[in-house]
């Protein structure tokens, strides 16, 4: 009897709480149709720059499903390789054919690699093979030093979005809030309070995740530590803003976890995980309105590549623009609490 | 008007002197035709009401008769959707005028984790108090309410009594011109409560205003006005003695009963 009053106050509490009901439902639904479309989307066609090259075998690989673009010379070729357009430059020196990859991404390597021998294997000169070099990274790069950086970016995101959340949710759920909002603070003074008492363990977090991942999982990194900091610093920022956003939509901390897989889940398959030319072009779009995706843009740049500042300040500003954006909305959003 | 943030710090004992507006002692509080709805229900319906200086006014009325909610438009925290509030001859809702009333919220509303001292400095701080003149508002207050000894522990380990306490002690801190509390003697055992009414009649005696609600009747008896509640209007306004005499009660209590079943007959406007 104990048993069935106590099942069925559960199903009276679910059957009020409608987003606790949808999030059973839908939210399954909808990760799983996300991994659908990032797995079961186009075929992958690498973009192959080709120099000076028999016909044969340039017919051999766009049978074979490549993109070819055919340069005169082998710089033209490197430069566009280095600007991301091309996945690999294939060229014939001295009779023997010679590859680069650009290398930041192991499937990609190993899709071009292959489909390189196998058109090579089918021609005259049965032992033609290539000489491989790569542009960023090395043949032994692991899958996860390619998307280590991807992980690093996201981590950080995600627990400062939990974190930031759930704690100005406590603050309006204890009653803080609204003692808070009878002293002359002013809206903003709040939503900047936040920024700078969590911007502190935002930044010893980027340090450590940073430090950790360099120092002791020894992932590949190239390029300035300085710069990997910023970046997770600027991502933890965005993650703070939109979290303490976010919490003004919740109730209790239980609808906080909800926000995971409609804004986390999401950006962790736009953020280059996997490989987004897999997905319809115009779904790939959505990408852009996911701060995740800018943030591991960059780290994947400064670590794999070595980038400077220059590759990815556009990055650094949309992330900012961001934080502006999630920051201002917040200060609107305690209106509700306080008009002044 | 110019209020600023620290001519009120220092008017404490003289709270006329740089009040605004031609007249030297406008009212405390004027409401005039207030109403307040939330989600098409209406919570205050057309309310006035005049608190004079150094009032000490007592709200009662049952739990969800509008009593927060009328506080919250008395202080500009909320805006009405009708009618106007003055806070010492200033329209409200106006933020300079947060500075000037100390609230004392019906939860209590604290940093478990934090030290109580820790508490009082983070809510000082608010209202602009620095340095040493922090220092001595925060152990005056303490004093105050007996908790100077408690102000090292985490908030969480006190007990019900205490937290009230702390949170009264809170609100007179910057020494306000107005003092707002929401149920402030609920889980206050009798000699504190006495001895924290005590207190509140002394600081009107300074000139201090004061609102506190209460549903406590004998307490309600120690202010000299009362406003009883019902469904989001006034059903009297009135000094204890009055509102015994006019209807003929020997209790506030009894006097709230009578009053209420005669609105609900349509007797009173």
């Amino acid at each position: 009897m104990k048993i069935g009053a106590l099942a069925l106050r559960i199903i009276q509490q679910f059957v009020r709480d409608r987003r606790t009901l949808a999030l059973l439902f839908v939210a399954p639904l909808f990760v799983l149709t996300l991994m659908k479309l990032v797995f079961d989307g186009q075929n992958v066609a690498p973009d192959i720059g080709v120099v000076e090259l028999p016909s044969t075998v340039t017919e051999q690989l766009t049978s074979a499903d490549a993109d070819l673009d055919t340069y005169t010379s082998i710089d033209n070729a490197m430069a566009d390789l280095r600007g991301g357009k091309l996945d690999a430059v294939l060229a014939f020196q001295d009779g023997k054919p010679s590859l680069t990859l650009e290398g930041s991404d192991p499937t990609m390597n190993k899709a071009v690699l292959l489909l390189i021998q196998n058109t090579l294997r089918n021609q005259v000169n049965r032992d033609a093979t290539p000489v491989v070099t790569y542009l960023h990274g090395t043949a032994n790069m692991a899958s996860f030093d390619s998307f280590g950086p991807v992980l690093i970016g996201f981590f950080s995101f995600f627990f400062v979005f939990l974190l930031a959340g759930v704690s100005f949710l406590r603050e309006r759920t204890s009653g803080t809030l609204e003692r808070l909002l009878a002293t002359p603070i002013r809206r903003h003074e709040i939503v900047a309070g936040y920024l700078a008492g969590f911007g502190l363990f935002a930044l010893l977090q980027a340090t450590l995740i940073a430090a950790y991942s360099v120092k002791v999982l020894d992932m590949y990194m190239v390029g300035s530590i300085g710069y990997m900091l910023l970046i997770n610093l600027l991502l933890a920022l965005t993650a703070l803003t939109l979290g303490t956003l976010l919490s003004s939509f919740a109730s209790t901390e239980f609808q906080i976890i909800q926000f995971i897989p409609i804004v986390i889940v999401p950006q962790a398959f736009f953020s280059g995980l996997f490989n987004l030319e897999a997905m319809n072009p115009w779904l790939q779009k959505l990408s852009h309105i996911m701060p995740l995706y800018y943030g591991a843009d960059a780290m994947r740049g400064i670590m794999i590549r070595g980038e400077g500042w220059g590759d990815w300040s556009v990055d650094v500003y949309v992330l900012l623009g961001f934080s502006a954006l999630f920051a201002l909305l917040n200060v609107l959003a305690l209106r509700k609490h306080r008009r002044l | 008007m110019g209020v600023s943030k620290h001519s009120f710090i220092l008017e404490w004992s003289e709270p006329t002197m740089g009040a605004p507006l031609q007249n030297s002692h406008p009212p405390a509080i004027v409401l005039q035709d207030v109403s307040r709805s939330f989600n098409h229900r209406t919570i205050i319906n057309n309310v006035s009401l005049t608190v004079q200086q150094g009032e000490l006014f007592g709200l009662l009325g049952p739990s969800g008769s509008g009593k927060t909610t009328l506080i919250k438009l008395m202080t500009g925290i909320d805006r009405t959707d009708s009618g106007t509030a003055h806070m010492f001859g200033v329209t409200l809702p106006k933020l300079e005028m947060l500075h000037r009333f100390g609230y004392m919220a019906q939860s209590d509303a604290l940093y478990m984790e934090l030290s109580g001292r820790q508490n009082m400095a983070f809510f000082g701080k608010l209202y602009g108090l620095k340095r040493a003149a922090l220092q001595q508002r925060m152990e005056e207050a303490a004093g105050l309410v007996d908790l100077t000894d408690h102000l090292n522990k985490p908030v969480g380990a006190y007990s019900g009594g205490m937290k009230r306490r702390l949170s009264l002690a809170i609100a007179l801190m910057h020494r306000p011109s107005l003092l707002v509390l929401d149920e402030p003697t609920v889980g206050i055992d009798p000699v504190l409560r006495r001895s924290i009414w005590q207190e509140l009649k002394q600081l009107t005696e300074q000139g201090t205003t004061i609102i506190v609600t209460t549903h406590v009747m004998d307490e309600a008896e120690k202010c000299d006005r009362l406003g009883l509640i019902r469904e989001g209007r006034f059903i009297a306004v009135d000094s204890p003695a009055n509102l015994l005499a006019q209807t003929g009660c020997s209790s506030i209590e009894e006097a709230f009963i009578a009053l209420g079943t005669r609105m609900e007959g349509g007797a009173v406007s």
